[in-house]
């Protein structure tokens, strides 16, 4: 990092002027309580009695022998409470609002697990709860929008831009700078200003921390390989940061090609986007040349973000992780043969990782090991797949 | 001297206030806001900001987020603003300035940028997304071009005021409250105590902008600063009249104008 908040050329804190010491607050807060015995006692407790974890690792033992390649191992976070990874950030930073003084809790949701995390911390904590989501994501993600007012948080939608994660970011950061002196905004990936990105990661990264110990027990050595789903980029630090170091293991992303990147309707960040400023952060962006950001489309309301985290942006720039793309088809075939194959039904966000760890695997050696990050459980996709296959299963919507 | 700095000066010497009006670039076409912009100058207006429509302006309220979509659905473009300023001032001295987010002038190339701002006749810019941490993205090179880039400090700034406002050049662009652009009933903010703390700090001009929609605000807000900003309020006529909106936009900027004139 060659600045505070910087990886290489990207990071930053990009937001108006009014926003500016409430970020230097949370900085400081984040400084301070990180560092504090108490704080992270705490934090760990909830991980442990709360959230389940240490999630498992689990040697996918089908996959394996069907594929002929290397050893697959699947990271479980799908069996975390609230059912993905967004529970480990979402109970950090509500641990740091709570002691920040805030009464409100504000996020953003595309697929709704961050969201339902949000909603589901903010429960616990008492603290009032509201999320923005895309009006298209409600509609395709209706089952999470109401176990979010199930859990006692207000929805509200966007319909501004393409009613998607982006123009919920947006809306959320303009609520933000309205309410800024009561209001926490949680936000849920590796993106934003400084801190964010950084206190994300940290907060993500006891998924590769775990994963390196549960597999030295298992295996008595590192990875070779080990792949996530790219949308922000949450799961992916999360599991990628531990590893960084360990030049002999490769980091795969998962990015959303949509129904492919070279046509107009993908996600893919890393094939396709350019240097820019936008969400508070100096990054990659799917844009047009006079910086207008690009609507973009996935199967997938987790990984349609026209952006990618500061972080990842340098991890690709400087080779360290590859990123890869993976179509809607991919990704659907993915999840039905992780279903079938394992009785694990993955999210759909997730199943871009499955389908990128099916091209890699068969290429790799039988005495090598690959960890897939199964960032989150399958559930709120059913319909959409459904749906996707042409199945009618009698929505009222 | 910079036509901005020249302005305010020659103002401040008249005793009188700035008016500092804007309008949303291509909305709803590129011809309708250059005859705004000059009809406004007609009118009294002292600057004009011209809004660069942006595709998330997360700065802005519903008014200008409507402006912004329908500008870029008439197929506005930088180039083709830059083409409309040029026009604007074969016919105008009046200072100009384009507010815009950072990613616009990032994206088009900051040299490329800023070489036609002062080519065509921009004198200053806005960028609401770009604190004065980050200053250093334009800086450098918006003052080789002669461009200003003018500074923001908001009901939040607090202790960051002194540091914002001892840099500040042109004039230092006051936020009324927080939260985003659009027209407000009333204001929460202390402004005695928030104008005590930029006087104390502030040795140029102070333009107070957020909210302001009806001359009697208008007037009450000129008290504590040299000019007042209004956008909203004028980009909600552009709304409802669309290409005719030169007559009541003028009608609106003489109201406020006369407003400010004298005590």
């Amino acid at each position: 990092m060659s600045k505070i908040g910087r990886y290489g050329e990207f990071g930053g804190q990009y937001v108006p002027e009014t926003l500016m010491n409430a970020i230097h607050e949370l900085e400081e807060a984040y400084q301070k309580y990180h560092a504090d015995p108490a704080f992270q006692q705490e934090l760990q407790t909830l991980y442990r009695d709360y959230a389940n974890r240490p999630s498992m690792l689990y040697y996918a033992k089908k996959m394996t022998k069907d594929l002929g390649g290397a050893k697959i191992y699947l990271k479980r976070e799908d069996l975390n409470h609230t059912g993905s990874h967004k529970i480990n950030n979402v109970l950090g930073q509500i641990l740091l609002a709570q002691r920040m003084g805030k009464t409100r809790i504000i996020a953003e949701t595309g697929a709704g697990q961050h969201g339902v995390a949000t909603a589901t911390a903010a429960a616990l904590f008492g603290l009032e709860c509201e999320v923005f989501m895309g009006v298209k994501d409600m509609e395709r993600q209706s089952l999470n929008v109401y176990r979010m007012q199930l859990l006692g948080a207000k929805v509200t939608g966007v319909e501004s831009g393409t009613g998607t994660l982006k123009d919920a970011i947006n809306e959320a950061m303009r609520d933000w700078s309205a309410n800024v002196e009561s209001t926490y905004y949680l936000i849920g990936s590796v993106m934003g200003p400084h801190p964010y990105p950084q206190m994300v990661r940290d907060f993500q990264k006891v998924i590769g921390v775990e994963a390196k110990r549960q597999l030295m027990e298992l295996e008595g050595k590192l990875p070779d390989c080990v792949v996530a789903c790219v949308g922000g980029g949450s799961n992916a630090m999360g599991l990628f940061y531990d590893f960084i170091p360990d030049s002999g293991v490769r980091l795969v992303g998962a990015e959303a090609a949509g129904k492919g990147v070279d046509t107009a309707l993908h996600a893919a960040t890393i094939a396709k986007g350019t240097t820019g400023i936008f969400h508070g952060m100096k990054s990659l962006f799917l844009q047009n040349e006079e910086g207008q950001i690009a609507p973009v489309y996935s199967i997938s309301a987790g990984l349609d973000y026209p952006g990618i985290g500061p972080e990842h942006a340098n991890l690709f720039r400087t080779g360290r992780a590859d990123y890869v793309a993976i179509t809607d088809e991919e990704a659907v075939q993915a999840f039905e043969y992780l279903s079938k194959t394992e009785g694990i039904i993955p999210a759909i966000e997730s199943a871009h990782a499955v389908a990128a760890a099916m091209k890699i695997a068969p290429k790799m050696g039988k005495n090598q090991v690959m960890i897939i990050n199964l960032s989150g459980r399958g559930d709120k996709d059913v319909y959409s797949i459904a749906r996707y296959r042409g199945v009618n299963l009698n929505e009222q919507n | 001297m910079n036509r901005i700095e020249r302005k305010l000066h020659q103002l401040k010497q008249n005793g009188e206030k700035a008016f500092i009006p804007f309008v949303t670039a291509g909305d709803p076409n590129l011809e309708t806001t250059e005859k705004l912009v000059l009809g406004m100058i007609e009118s009294g207006a002292d600057l004009v900001e011209i809004g660069v429509p942006f595709s998330d302006p997360i700065a802005e309220g519903p008014v200008i987020q409507r402006a912004s979509k329908r500008a870029l659905d008439s197929g506005t473009t930088l180039v083709g603003i830059f083409g409309m300023v040029r026009r604007i001032r074969e016919k105008t001295d009046e200072p100009l300035l384009l507010m815009l987010y950072l990613n616009s002038i990032f994206r088009f190339g900051k040299e490329r940028f800023f070489h036609l701002c002062a080519e065509c006749g921009v004198d200053g810019v806005i960028v609401p997304d770009m604190p004065f941490e980050e200053r250093d993205e334009i800086l450098d090179v918006a003052q080789q071009h002669g461009v200003i880039s003018i500074n923001l400090v908001a009901p939040t700034s607090h202790d960051r005021i002194a540091a914002i406002a001892k840099q500040a050049r042109g004039f230092l662009y006051c936020v009324s409250s927080t939260g985003v652009t659009g027209t407000r009933s009333s204001f929460t903010t202390d402004f005695s105590e928030f104008f005590g703390l930029i006087h104390k700090y502030a040795s140029i001009p102070c333009a107070l902008g957020f909210g302001i929609a009806r001359p009697d605000q208008a007037k009450t807000m000129s008290t504590y600063c040299d000019g007042v900003i209004v956008g909203s309020a004028i980009v909600k006529i552009v709304e409802q009249n669309r290409e005719n909106s030169l007559k009541p936009v003028t009608d609106f900027v003489k109201s406020m104008k006369q407003a400010i004139l004298k005590p």
